[in-house]
């Protein structure tokens, strides 16, 4: 079959997937048993026990993401967490991933500016699991980061981001993310620049192993057909040979931009890629509950949205139109993001800055809080209902040191979101008169 | 009304015995088909809504319609008004969406599993209430070209697959794009999406999914219910469409906005028409994940890792198809410095490799190890689920095949692979799409640092 075609792409992506894991309903709160130790080596594990499929998830998560980068070496973060898997313990990358194809087992993984992690699903079976554990854990624990496949895979990254500076999505989201953050390493493209990859040499990938993926920190998040003991003999062994270097400092706060910054950029695209935002929300941040249950409602509902209402059902301005708050370690971004054939892009952005004028002046109805809190703590179960789901919320639940009964907590907290709270908060939060703003296809440059 | 069970065999697999799924086939007398797989891990349901109509079925001059009437489901009933449809599954804290491809346009939503009801009320409503008003219509058509701007003419890649697509197939309707071209979406009108409407969306052109923890004879009963009373139509007649045998070398090129090079290389191929007897489908399947099933497998070892001629390629093919028309696909960018020729004549040497000296009995092995790893895999997604049990009836199929499916890999023997690409991957069965990079701006920074005002 052909490429399928969609209603709508998931507008909230971001905000949904880091965390999906967090609101609960009262009827499953005993869906998911948690168990958390430490292991010898200072790695803290999280695991659940399910034996329903012959199947072991796994993911080791590091703070050793992009912010971890400087300007002057940035990509060696990401390459970091690449080489690993091609090249360990002497086995080459073909061997690597052959031993893993002889199993079935899929080596996996994620890399964001806070986190990077390496995961692993394999058959539990014995003669499967025990080849894929061995594999993976020598690509945890004995890297070789060969001279050669790094030279190969920086020409293959060069090329990516050359072909990305051609394309709308990417110049824009770049273009954004570099406004908004200026200095702070949130502002850093995950897979570094073209002049600061083509400089990276295998020791600074071994400096930056040696520094960031000590057993020290990491978080192990283990799911599926093992038992209690067994998941300590794998966590115990994962661990121990990881570098005994002590756990990352915190990553530098983020400073809120003084100005407004807008960008246009040329491209000769049909359409305007517009984003515009400001710096959002740590983790722990106390407005997170109002903001996450009032985003949803001006743009992070999809269909249900305000933005979506005014934007596209009632002038069918776009295909996809949302917005985000993306909770990190320190204050990531608020983005609202559309697209737009080039003719319109300025009528839309009006349109998109009156509704979020309009959101923050008058706030949100007892109406439509009722109906979000509804969405939010009525979907729950579709958010831990499969091992791969429950796995990223247990390495969302450690990496960010949420406590174990944060659930039940983060409930109460979304029901007891009163509309006062919503609109004081974005007020608060967002101020739009130093808000950032990038359109790329600039509908009056030729 | 028939009513059928079949449990699924347990698979001949080296792993620990574990519950397989429950699979349940019911059909209504109005002709509508369900499926049931119950699936007790999670107290949460998907539900889906699969009509056998996709752009397969469209004509020259209003392609995409398909999918616009996909976009017009949620604009509203004499019950339900627009936008209401979403409001309610929103507010059961569910989630839903739908897809047009080729051969089907699916309906879904995901709810906690005593939500159901209301998921078959909304659903059923729409199979034969909705209300096209010209003035939804009006806003929406926008949406869809905006959609297409989106996905299409300002991306490099799917252009180049949209000239394949015309190129490859010449009578047969795959040749037309599923999103549509925008000449027809310009030109598209309200009475078009109703026509459409009015000949595929019935009881007995559509078969309902329904995978979560749920007991398959209540979810037959809260059918019966809900979708029993709707009347079942005359379908228009779908006449065979079969693509003239190609009779040489086809080449397109694409020239838009970007920095490298792209080559989509493709041989017509059968997918499976017989699912008792094809053994070939399963071969081309076979040979797809030796030459790229992992990364190692041999494109992406030679051509990526060792020769370093291509920064990324790919092989692919797919054995499901109503249109009962396949391609066995190769894809590919190649390394800076290095021409599509190049990688196109390095790709038809990996080919002719395994039509002189096959493949080896490791190779296969790790193929077929994927296969039945991934068959256990996929159980951890119900809609993945629903998906393969939705696109196998809609196309044709008992979802009893995938039952078959491991065991008809297993079955494949390193003959019949080099066997398969002996008959159909040669020259004149071949057509080649190149996208031919144009600079972004007259006096964009050679490092494509774009423009900036």
């Amino acid at each position: 079959m052909n490429l399928q075609y969609i209603k709508r792409i998931v507008a909230s992506g971001f905000l949904m997937i880091s965390t999906a894991a967090m609101f609960a309903a009262t009827s499953v709160q005993a869906a998911v048993k948690i168990e958390q130790w430490q292991t010898s080596a200072g790695s803290a594990v999280y695991f659940v026990e399910n034996h329903d499929l012959p199947i072991l998830d796994l993911s080791v998560n590091f703070a050793a993401g992009s912010a971890r980068d400087t300007l002057e070496k940035s990509g060696v973060a990401s390459i970091t967490r690449y080489l690993m898997t091609l090249g360990a313990a002497g086995m080459s990358d073909e061997a690597i991933a052959n031993k893993f194809a002889d199993v079935g087992a899929v080596l996996g993984g994620s890399f964001d500016a806070d986190r990077a992690a390496l995961s692993l699903r394999t058959l539990s079976s014995e003669r499967e699991r025990l080849q894929a554990l061995n594999v993976f854990t020598q690509i945890l624990q004995k890297p070789d980061f060969p001279d050669a496949v790094l030279a190969r895979e920086k020409a293959r990254i060069i090329s990516g981001l050359q072909e990305s500076a051609t394309q709308p999505e990417s110049i824009s989201t770049k273009a954004f993310m570099s406004a908004l953050y200026g200095t702070h390493p949130y502002s850093l493209d995950d897979s570094g620049e073209i002049d600061t990859v083509a400089a990276i040499k295998p020791d600074d990938l071994r400096a930056f192993y040696q520094q960031f993926y000590g057993a020290k920190g990491a978080v192990i998040a283990i799911i599926g057909d093992v038992t209690r003991e067994q998941a300590q003999q794998i966590a115990e062994s994962l661990s121990t040979g990881l570098p005994a270097s002590s756990a990352p400092a915190p990553i530098a706060a983020v400073t809120a931009p003084g100005q407004a910054k807008e960008q246009r950029i040329a491209h000769p695209a049909s359409q305007s890629h517009i984003l515009l935002g400001y710096t959002g929300i740590k983790r722990n941040d106390p407005d997170l509950f109002p903001l996450y249950v009032g985003n949803y409602i001006l743009g992070g509902g999809g269909f249900v949205s305000r933005l979506t209402e005014e934007v596209r059902e009632k002038r069918g301005l776009v295909y996809s139109v949302y917005s985000y708050f993306m909770p990190m370690a320190e204050a990531g971004p608020f983005q609202i993001g559309l697209q737009t054939k080039k003719d319109q892009a300025e009528a839309a952005l009006v349109l998109v800055r009156e509704t979020l004028e309009k959101f923050l002046k008058n706030g949100v109805t007892e109406a439509e809080l009722k109906a979000a809190k509804a969405n939010i703590i009525g979907g729950f179960p579709m958010r831990i209902d499969s091992n791969k789901k429950i796995l990223d919320y247990l390495s969302v639940i450690g990496f960010y040191k949420l406590p174990l009964n944060y659930l039940d907590g983060y409930n109460k907290n979304v029901e007891s979101v009163t509309a006062a709270q919503i609109k004081d908060a974005f007020n608060r939060r967002l101020q739009t008169q130093n808000f950032v703003t990038v359109i790329v296809g600039d509908p009056n440059a030729q | 009304m028939r009513t059928k069970c079949f449990l699924l065999l347990l698979l001949v697999m080296p792993v620990a015995v574990f519950a397989n799924p429950l699979i349940k086939e019911y059909k209504l007398d109005n002709g509508l088909k369900l499926v049931v797989q119950e699936d007790h891990r999670a107290p949460v349901v998907v539900s889906q809504v699969w009509y056998r109509a996709g752009s397969l079925d469209e004509v020259n001059g209003k392609t995409g319609v398909a999918h616009v009437l996909e976009h017009m489901m949620f604009k509203g009933t004499k019950k339900v008004p627009a936008g209401q449809f979403s409001r309610l599954i929103a507010a059961a804290g569910g989630k839903e969406n739908a897809f047009t491809s080729t051969d089907y346009t699916c309906y879904f939503q995901q709810l906690e599993k005593s939500h159901l009801p209301l998921s078959f009320k909304l659903e059923a409503d729409r199979m034969e209430n909705l209300q096209l008003s010209e003035e939804e219509f009006s806003k929406e058509i926008k949406v869809v070209m905006e959609e297409r701007r989106w996905r299409t003419d300002d991306k490099p890649q799917s252009q180049v697959n949209e000239a394949f697509q015309g190129v490859v197939y010449r009578a047969h309707p795959y040749s037309r794009p599923v999103i549509g071209f925008m000449n027809d979406l310009e030109n598209m009108t309200v009475a078009d999406a109703r026509e459409w409407y009015h000949n595929w969306y019935a009881p007995n052109n559509a078969t309902l999914v329904v995978v979560g923890d749920v007991k398959a004879d209540d979810v037959y009963q809260l059918a019966k219910q809900y979708f029993g009373k709707i009347k079942p139509k005359a379908l228009p007649e779908r006449k065979p469409q079969v693509e003239p045998v190609q009779l040489g070398e086809r080449r397109v090129v694409v020239k838009a906005p970007a920095k490298l090079p792209y080559l989509l290389m493709g041989y017509h191929v059968p997918p499976v028409v017989n699912p008792e007897s094809d053994w070939e489908p399963y071969a081309l399947e076979v040979l797809a994940g030796v030459l790229s099933g992992n990364p190692a497998a041999r494109l992406n070892q030679t051509l990526v890792r060792d020769t370093q001629l291509a920064i990324d390629v790919d092989a692919g093919y797919d054995l499901l198809a109503r249109g009962r028309q396949s391609l066995f696909s190769l894809d590919g960018t190649p390394s800076e410095g290095k021409t599509v020729l190049e990688l196109e004549q390095a790709l038809i040497e990996q080919v002719e490799k395994i039509k002189k000296t096959g493949v080896s009995q490791q190779e296969l092995d790790r193929v077929k190890a994927g296969v039945i790893a991934a068959d256990v895999y996929q159980r951890d997604s119900m809609f993945y689920q629903g998906m393969q049990l939705g696109t196998i009836e809609t196309i044709g199929f008992s979802w009893k095949m995938l039952e078959d499916y491991p065991n008809k890999l297993r079955a494949v023997t390193a003959e019949q692979v080099q066997a398969v690409a002996k008959k159909y991957l040669h020259q004149d069965n071949l057509t080649i799409a190149t996208l031919d990079p144009q600079p972004i701006a007259p006096n964009a920074k050679p490092q494509g640092k774009p423009h900036v005002h």
